[in-house]
Protein backbone atom coordinates (compact mmCIF):
# COMPACT_ATOMS: atom_id res chain seq x y z
CA UNK A 1 0.00 0.00 0.00
CA UNK A 2 1.20 2.99 -0.85
CA UNK A 3 -0.60 5.58 1.04
CA UNK A 4 0.01 5.00 4.74
CA UNK A 5 -0.34 8.05 7.66
CA UNK A 6 -3.31 10.18 7.38
CA UNK A 7 -5.27 9.11 4.37
CA UNK A 8 -7.49 12.37 3.70
CA UNK A 9 -9.47 15.14 4.75
CA UNK A 10 -12.44 13.27 6.45
CA UNK A 11 -14.81 15.76 7.57
CA UNK A 12 -15.22 19.53 8.42
CA UNK A 13 -17.68 20.81 11.21
CA UNK A 14 -19.20 24.03 10.51
CA UNK A 15 -20.97 26.39 12.63
CA UNK A 16 -23.79 27.97 11.26
CA UNK A 17 -26.60 29.91 12.19
CA UNK A 18 -29.89 28.86 10.72
CA UNK A 19 -30.31 24.67 10.07
CA UNK A 20 -33.21 25.17 8.09
CA UNK A 21 -31.30 27.40 5.91
CA UNK A 22 -27.80 26.12 5.60
CA UNK A 23 -29.69 22.59 4.56
CA UNK A 24 -31.18 23.88 2.26
CA UNK A 25 -27.70 25.09 0.77
CA UNK A 26 -25.94 21.81 1.26
CA UNK A 27 -28.37 19.96 0.17
CA UNK A 28 -30.85 21.26 -2.15
CA UNK A 29 -27.85 23.51 -3.83
CA UNK A 30 -25.33 21.59 -3.91
CA UNK A 31 -26.15 17.92 -3.76
CA UNK A 32 -25.07 16.61 -0.22
CA UNK A 33 -26.99 14.06 1.33
CA UNK A 34 -28.35 13.95 5.01
CA UNK A 35 -26.86 10.99 6.67
CA UNK A 36 -27.70 11.59 9.96
CA UNK A 37 -28.53 14.41 13.17
CA UNK A 38 -27.97 13.66 16.76
CA UNK A 39 -29.54 15.02 20.20
CA UNK A 40 -26.84 18.34 19.98
CA UNK A 41 -28.56 19.40 16.77
CA UNK A 42 -26.29 18.62 14.59
CA UNK A 43 -26.64 17.63 11.09
CA UNK A 44 -23.84 15.08 9.20
CA UNK A 45 -24.03 14.71 5.55
CA UNK A 46 -21.63 13.43 2.52
CA UNK A 47 -21.53 13.99 -0.63
CA UNK A 48 -22.29 11.14 -2.64
CA UNK A 49 -18.98 9.55 -4.09
CA UNK A 50 -17.74 9.42 -0.72
CA UNK A 51 -17.94 6.07 1.22
CA UNK A 52 -17.72 7.42 4.51
CA UNK A 53 -20.93 7.98 6.71
CA UNK A 54 -20.20 11.65 6.44
CA UNK A 55 -17.35 14.32 5.60
CA UNK A 56 -19.59 17.42 7.05
CA UNK A 57 -21.21 18.43 10.08
CA UNK A 58 -23.61 21.37 10.14
CA UNK A 59 -23.56 22.64 14.14
CA UNK A 60 -26.44 24.63 15.54
CA UNK A 61 -24.22 28.29 16.60
CA UNK A 62 -24.82 31.91 17.05
CA UNK A 63 -21.17 32.36 15.47
CA UNK A 64 -19.81 31.24 12.34
CA UNK A 65 -16.82 29.63 11.21
CA UNK A 66 -14.78 26.00 11.53
CA UNK A 67 -15.34 24.08 14.62
CA UNK A 68 -12.83 21.58 13.51
CA UNK A 69 -11.36 19.69 10.49
CA UNK A 70 -10.80 15.98 10.86
CA UNK A 71 -8.05 13.62 8.69
CA UNK A 72 -8.49 10.33 8.41
CA UNK A 73 -5.77 7.83 9.51
CA UNK A 74 -5.52 4.72 7.71
CA UNK A 75 -5.15 2.52 11.02
CA UNK A 76 -5.37 3.05 15.24
CA UNK A 77 -1.25 2.47 15.38
CA UNK A 78 -1.24 5.81 13.23
CA UNK A 79 -3.47 7.07 15.41
CA UNK A 80 -1.14 6.75 18.07
CA UNK A 81 1.79 7.25 16.49
CA UNK A 82 0.42 10.77 15.28
CA UNK A 83 -0.57 11.46 18.81
CA UNK A 84 2.81 10.84 19.92
CA UNK A 85 4.66 12.99 16.93
CA UNK A 86 1.99 15.81 18.09
CA UNK A 87 2.79 15.75 21.87
CA UNK A 88 6.87 15.54 20.69
CA UNK A 89 6.02 18.70 18.90
CA UNK A 90 4.91 20.40 21.91
CA UNK A 91 1.40 20.29 21.36
CA UNK A 92 -1.10 19.21 23.73
CA UNK A 93 -3.34 16.28 22.43
CA UNK A 94 -7.20 15.01 24.08
CA UNK A 95 -9.09 12.36 23.19
CA UNK A 96 -12.47 12.35 22.07
CA UNK A 97 -14.44 9.77 23.20
CA UNK A 98 -15.92 6.62 19.96
CA UNK A 99 -19.45 7.74 19.16
CA UNK A 100 -19.31 11.67 20.51
CA UNK A 101 -20.13 12.02 16.27
CA UNK A 102 -22.16 9.63 15.44
CA UNK A 103 -20.84 6.58 13.63
CA UNK A 104 -17.07 7.89 14.49
CA UNK A 105 -14.28 6.13 16.10
CA UNK A 106 -11.94 8.04 18.90
CA UNK A 107 -10.18 11.06 18.13
CA UNK A 108 -7.27 12.45 18.74
CA UNK A 109 -8.12 16.36 19.42
CA UNK A 110 -5.74 18.95 18.81
CA UNK A 111 -4.69 22.53 18.44
CA UNK A 112 -2.48 23.82 15.53
CA UNK A 113 0.28 26.58 16.25
CA UNK A 114 -2.56 29.24 13.57
CA UNK A 115 -5.14 28.51 15.71
CA UNK A 116 -7.37 25.82 14.27
CA UNK A 117 -8.62 22.47 16.30
CA UNK A 118 -7.79 19.63 14.28
CA UNK A 119 -8.91 15.97 14.74
CA UNK A 120 -7.46 12.24 13.37
CA UNK A 121 -9.17 9.27 13.84
CA UNK A 122 -8.55 5.72 12.35
CA UNK A 123 -12.66 4.59 11.94
CA UNK A 124 -15.77 5.67 10.57
CA UNK A 125 -18.65 3.60 9.89
CA UNK A 126 -19.10 3.13 6.01
CA UNK A 127 -22.19 3.79 4.44
CA UNK A 128 -20.84 3.33 0.58
CA UNK A 129 -21.62 5.48 -2.29
CA UNK A 130 -25.33 4.14 -3.37
CA UNK A 131 -23.46 2.23 -6.25
CA UNK A 132 -23.07 -1.35 -5.75
CA UNK A 133 -19.08 -2.71 -5.99
CA UNK A 134 -19.96 -5.32 -8.39
CA UNK A 135 -20.25 -3.88 -11.84
CA UNK A 136 -20.44 -0.72 -10.72
CA UNK A 137 -22.27 2.20 -12.47
CA UNK A 138 -20.25 5.47 -13.49
CA UNK A 139 -22.67 7.45 -11.15
CA UNK A 140 -26.26 8.12 -9.08
CA UNK A 141 -29.36 9.49 -10.77
CA UNK A 142 -31.11 11.17 -7.69
CA UNK A 143 -28.60 13.71 -7.32
CA UNK A 144 -29.57 17.11 -6.32
CA UNK A 145 -28.26 20.41 -7.10
CA UNK A 146 -24.39 21.03 -8.10
CA UNK A 147 -23.50 17.21 -7.12
CA UNK A 148 -20.62 17.78 -5.51
CA UNK A 149 -18.39 14.50 -5.90
CA UNK A 150 -16.59 14.69 -2.10
CA UNK A 151 -15.50 17.12 0.43
CA UNK A 152 -11.58 18.02 -0.68
CA UNK A 153 -9.50 20.41 1.55
CA UNK A 154 -9.84 23.41 3.36
CA UNK A 155 -7.90 26.76 3.03
CA UNK A 156 -7.09 28.68 6.66
CA UNK A 157 -5.85 31.92 7.49
CA UNK A 158 -3.58 32.08 10.62
CA UNK A 159 -1.20 33.33 12.44
CA UNK A 160 2.14 31.74 13.85
CA UNK A 161 2.21 30.90 10.18
CA UNK A 162 5.89 29.73 10.18
CA UNK A 163 5.55 27.31 13.10
CA UNK A 164 1.96 25.93 12.01
CA UNK A 165 3.74 24.95 8.76
CA UNK A 166 6.84 23.46 9.95
CA UNK A 167 4.22 21.76 12.46
CA UNK A 168 1.99 20.25 9.41
CA UNK A 169 5.17 19.06 7.88
CA UNK A 170 7.01 17.25 10.21
CA UNK A 171 4.41 16.20 13.33
CA UNK A 172 1.93 15.12 10.51
CA UNK A 173 4.08 14.58 7.58
CA UNK A 174 2.66 16.75 5.24
CA UNK A 175 4.38 17.22 1.93
CA UNK A 176 4.53 20.75 1.00
CA UNK A 177 3.02 21.17 -2.71
CA UNK A 178 3.05 24.87 -3.72
CA UNK A 179 3.79 28.02 -2.06
CA UNK A 180 3.44 31.56 -2.58
CA UNK A 181 6.56 33.64 -1.43
CA UNK A 182 8.02 37.71 -0.40
CA UNK A 183 11.74 37.08 -0.54
CA UNK A 184 12.58 34.62 2.48
CA UNK A 185 8.85 35.15 3.96
CA UNK A 186 6.00 32.36 2.70
CA UNK A 187 3.11 34.08 2.32
CA UNK A 188 0.74 30.84 1.37
CA UNK A 189 1.61 27.41 1.85
CA UNK A 190 -0.57 24.22 0.32
CA UNK A 191 -0.09 21.10 2.00
CA UNK A 192 -0.78 17.44 0.48
CA UNK A 193 -1.14 14.09 2.64
CA UNK A 194 -1.51 12.30 -0.40
CA UNK A 195 -1.25 12.65 -4.15
CA UNK A 196 -3.88 15.88 -4.30
CA UNK A 197 -2.28 19.30 -5.10
CA UNK A 198 -3.86 20.22 -1.56
CA UNK A 199 -5.31 18.51 1.52
CA UNK A 200 -5.23 21.90 3.42
CA UNK A 201 -3.85 25.22 2.56
CA UNK A 202 -2.93 27.99 4.70
CA UNK A 203 -2.37 32.08 4.07
CA UNK A 204 -0.62 34.20 6.92
CA UNK A 205 -2.39 36.15 8.39
CA UNK A 206 -1.99 38.58 12.08
CA UNK A 207 -6.02 36.64 13.07
CA UNK A 208 -5.89 33.08 14.90
CA UNK A 209 -7.99 30.13 13.38
CA UNK A 210 -10.07 31.78 10.89
CA UNK A 211 -11.56 29.54 8.11
CA UNK A 212 -11.30 30.80 4.19
CA UNK A 213 -13.11 27.87 2.83
CA UNK A 214 -14.27 24.01 2.69
CA UNK A 215 -13.92 23.33 -0.77
CA UNK A 216 -15.67 20.07 -2.76
CA UNK A 217 -15.11 18.89 -6.11
CA UNK A 218 -16.73 18.50 -9.05
CA UNK A 219 -16.08 16.31 -12.09
CA UNK A 220 -15.40 19.13 -14.96
CA UNK A 221 -15.61 22.79 -15.78
CA UNK A 222 -18.82 22.22 -17.36
CA UNK A 223 -20.08 20.91 -13.98
CA UNK A 224 -18.46 24.55 -12.80
CA UNK A 225 -20.41 26.25 -15.17
CA UNK A 226 -23.61 24.34 -13.79
CA UNK A 227 -22.63 25.66 -10.29
CA UNK A 228 -22.45 29.07 -10.96
CA UNK A 229 -25.93 28.62 -12.63
CA UNK A 230 -27.21 27.26 -9.78
CA UNK A 231 -25.63 30.30 -7.51
CA UNK A 232 -27.58 32.73 -9.49
CA UNK A 233 -30.88 31.01 -9.77
CA UNK A 234 -30.97 30.28 -5.98
CA UNK A 235 -29.59 33.78 -5.27
CA UNK A 236 -26.77 32.52 -3.30
CA UNK A 237 -23.99 35.05 -2.25
CA UNK A 238 -21.44 34.90 -4.70
CA UNK A 239 -17.94 35.93 -4.67
CA UNK A 240 -15.33 35.18 -7.37
CA UNK A 241 -15.07 32.79 -10.87
CA UNK A 242 -15.82 30.86 -12.76
CA UNK A 243 -12.27 30.91 -13.44
CA UNK A 244 -8.83 29.20 -13.09
CA UNK A 245 -6.11 29.49 -9.70
CA UNK A 246 -2.74 29.82 -10.79
CA UNK A 247 -2.45 27.90 -7.63
CA UNK A 248 -3.01 23.84 -8.44
CA UNK A 249 -4.31 24.52 -11.73
CA UNK A 250 -7.92 24.31 -10.70
CA UNK A 251 -11.21 25.25 -12.25
CA UNK A 252 -13.23 27.19 -9.48
CA UNK A 253 -16.12 29.25 -8.25
CA UNK A 254 -16.43 30.86 -5.01
CA UNK A 255 -19.62 31.87 -2.61
CA UNK A 256 -20.98 31.56 0.53
CA UNK A 257 -23.05 29.54 2.22
CA UNK A 258 -26.28 31.23 4.54
CA UNK A 259 -23.97 31.36 7.59
CA UNK A 260 -20.85 33.23 5.83
CA UNK A 261 -18.49 29.97 5.69
CA UNK A 262 -16.98 30.50 2.17
CA UNK A 263 -17.19 27.40 -0.31
CA UNK A 264 -15.93 26.70 -2.98
CA UNK A 265 -16.53 24.19 -5.76
CA UNK A 266 -13.88 22.93 -8.52
CA UNK A 267 -12.63 20.78 -11.00
CA UNK A 268 -9.49 19.31 -12.70
CA UNK A 269 -7.06 20.48 -10.64
CA UNK A 270 -3.05 19.01 -10.57
CA UNK A 271 -1.45 16.59 -8.48
CA UNK A 272 1.77 15.32 -6.86
CA UNK A 273 4.36 12.73 -5.95
CA UNK A 274 6.51 12.02 -2.96
CA UNK A 275 8.94 13.37 -5.66
CA UNK A 276 7.53 16.41 -7.39
CA UNK A 277 9.64 19.49 -7.06
CA UNK A 278 7.90 22.91 -4.69
CA UNK A 279 5.83 25.10 -7.30
CA UNK A 280 6.42 28.62 -6.04
CA UNK A 281 4.58 31.74 -7.11
CA UNK A 282 6.50 34.99 -6.21
CA UNK A 283 4.11 37.97 -4.55
CA UNK A 284 4.61 39.87 -7.42
CA UNK A 285 2.35 37.35 -9.52
CA UNK A 286 -0.07 37.27 -6.41
CA UNK A 287 -3.24 37.82 -8.48
CA UNK A 288 -1.83 35.18 -11.27
CA UNK A 289 -1.32 32.76 -8.93
CA UNK A 290 -4.74 33.32 -6.88
CA UNK A 291 -6.62 34.48 -10.47
CA UNK A 292 -5.18 33.32 -13.09
CA UNK A 293 -7.43 34.86 -15.81
CA UNK A 294 -8.08 38.28 -14.18
CA UNK A 295 -4.47 38.50 -12.09
CA UNK A 296 -6.51 40.83 -9.70
CA UNK A 297 -7.41 40.19 -6.31
CA UNK A 298 -10.42 40.44 -5.13
CA UNK A 299 -11.01 42.58 -1.88
CA UNK A 300 -13.52 40.16 -0.07
CA UNK A 301 -11.40 37.02 -1.58
CA UNK A 302 -8.25 38.11 0.15
CA UNK A 303 -9.66 39.82 3.41
CA UNK A 304 -12.95 38.35 4.24
CA UNK A 305 -12.92 34.97 6.90
CA UNK A 306 -15.36 33.47 9.01
CA UNK B 1 -41.95 48.65 -0.27
CA UNK B 2 -38.47 50.84 -0.66
CA UNK B 3 -37.09 52.94 1.57
CA UNK B 4 -34.41 55.92 1.62
CA UNK B 5 -30.90 54.52 2.76
CA UNK B 6 -28.39 57.08 3.60
CA UNK B 7 -24.62 56.22 4.00
CA UNK B 8 -23.71 58.99 6.72
CA UNK B 9 -19.66 58.78 6.20
CA UNK B 10 -20.11 59.59 1.91
CA UNK B 11 -23.15 60.60 1.68
CA UNK B 12 -24.66 58.01 -0.37
CA UNK B 13 -27.97 57.41 -0.90
CA UNK B 14 -30.33 54.83 -2.48
CA UNK B 15 -33.31 52.58 -2.53
CA UNK B 16 -33.59 49.63 -0.80
CA UNK B 17 -36.99 47.16 -1.06
CA UNK B 18 -38.28 45.98 2.36
CA UNK B 19 -37.51 42.28 0.86
CA UNK B 20 -33.77 43.25 0.10
CA UNK B 21 -30.99 43.90 3.38
CA UNK B 22 -29.25 46.93 2.90
CA UNK B 23 -25.92 45.89 1.63
CA UNK B 24 -27.79 43.70 -1.42
CA UNK B 25 -29.84 46.93 -2.16
CA UNK B 26 -26.50 49.17 -2.25
CA UNK B 27 -24.51 46.25 -4.44
CA UNK B 28 -27.61 45.79 -6.67
CA UNK B 29 -27.58 49.57 -7.62
CA UNK B 30 -23.90 49.57 -8.07
CA UNK B 31 -23.70 52.05 -5.07
CA UNK B 32 -20.47 51.45 -2.51
CA UNK B 33 -19.99 52.81 0.84
CA UNK B 34 -20.26 49.74 3.25
CA UNK B 35 -17.71 46.74 2.77
CA UNK B 36 -19.00 43.96 0.94
CA UNK B 37 -18.56 40.13 2.15
CA UNK B 38 -20.06 37.03 2.64
CA UNK B 39 -23.71 39.03 2.65
CA UNK B 40 -24.85 35.89 4.89
CA UNK B 41 -24.08 37.30 8.69
CA UNK B 42 -20.89 35.77 9.27
CA UNK B 43 -17.99 37.86 8.19
CA UNK B 44 -18.40 41.09 9.96
CA UNK B 45 -16.98 43.83 7.41
CA UNK B 46 -20.56 45.14 6.81
CA UNK B 47 -20.97 46.41 10.60
CA UNK B 48 -22.52 49.47 10.98
CA UNK B 49 -24.16 51.47 13.47
CA UNK B 50 -28.12 53.01 12.32
CA UNK B 51 -28.50 56.04 13.27
CA UNK B 52 -31.84 56.53 12.38
CA UNK B 53 -34.90 54.12 11.51
CA UNK B 54 -36.57 50.91 11.48
CA UNK B 55 -35.65 47.53 10.59
CA UNK B 56 -36.22 43.85 10.54
CA UNK B 57 -32.94 41.44 11.31
CA UNK B 58 -32.17 37.93 11.11
CA UNK B 59 -29.33 36.45 12.95
CA UNK B 60 -25.99 37.76 12.70
CA UNK B 61 -22.87 35.70 14.50
CA UNK B 62 -21.73 36.52 17.68
CA UNK B 63 -18.28 36.95 16.78
CA UNK B 64 -18.93 40.47 14.99
CA UNK B 65 -22.23 41.77 16.64
CA UNK B 66 -22.76 41.03 21.08
CA UNK B 67 -26.01 41.26 21.72
CA UNK B 68 -25.35 44.43 23.66
CA UNK B 69 -24.19 46.05 20.32
CA UNK B 70 -27.24 44.37 18.20
CA UNK B 71 -29.58 46.10 21.08
CA UNK B 72 -28.25 49.64 20.30
CA UNK B 73 -28.10 49.70 16.35
CA UNK B 74 -24.75 48.01 15.81
CA UNK B 75 -25.41 45.53 13.41
CA UNK B 76 -24.81 43.50 10.38
CA UNK B 77 -25.98 45.23 6.96
CA UNK B 78 -26.46 42.15 5.32
CA UNK B 79 -28.82 41.32 7.80
CA UNK B 80 -30.96 44.02 7.99
CA UNK B 81 -34.34 45.16 6.21
CA UNK B 82 -35.31 48.36 6.14
CA UNK B 83 -38.79 49.44 7.67
CA UNK B 84 -38.02 52.94 7.28
CA UNK B 85 -35.76 55.27 5.76
CA UNK B 86 -32.57 54.24 7.42
CA UNK B 87 -29.25 56.68 8.18
CA UNK B 88 -26.16 54.56 8.81
CA UNK B 89 -22.49 55.45 9.60
CA UNK B 90 -19.87 52.32 8.41
CA UNK B 91 -18.17 50.39 11.54
CA UNK B 92 -16.86 47.39 9.45
CA UNK B 93 -13.77 47.04 6.74
CA UNK B 94 -11.94 45.01 4.95
CA UNK B 95 -8.48 43.65 5.65
CA UNK B 96 -5.30 44.45 3.59
CA UNK B 97 -5.42 42.01 0.60
CA UNK B 98 -2.03 40.35 1.68
CA UNK B 99 -0.18 40.39 4.79
CA UNK B 100 3.21 41.10 3.60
Amino acid sequence: MAMTGILRPGHVQLRVLDMEESLNHYVENMGLLETDRDDQGRVYLKCWDEQDKFSLVLEPSDRSGMDHMAFKVATEEDLSRFESNIKNFGIETTRVAAGELNGCGERVRFTAPAGHTFELYAEKEQVGNGISTTNPAPWRRDLKGMEVIRFDHCLLYGDNFDENVKFFKEALEFQLTEQIVDGDLQIAAFLTCSTKAHDIAFIRSEESGKLHHASFLLGSWEEVLKAADIISMEDIPHETGPTRHGLTRGKTIYFFDPSGNRNEVFAEDSYVYPDSPVLTWNADNVGQAIFYHSRELVDSFMGVTS
Amino acid sequence: MSFQITIEDTGEQYACSETKHVLAGMQQLGKKGIPVGCRSGGCGVCKVRVLEGEYASKKMSRDHVTAEEEAEGVVLACRIFPQSNIRLSVIGKLNKAVNR
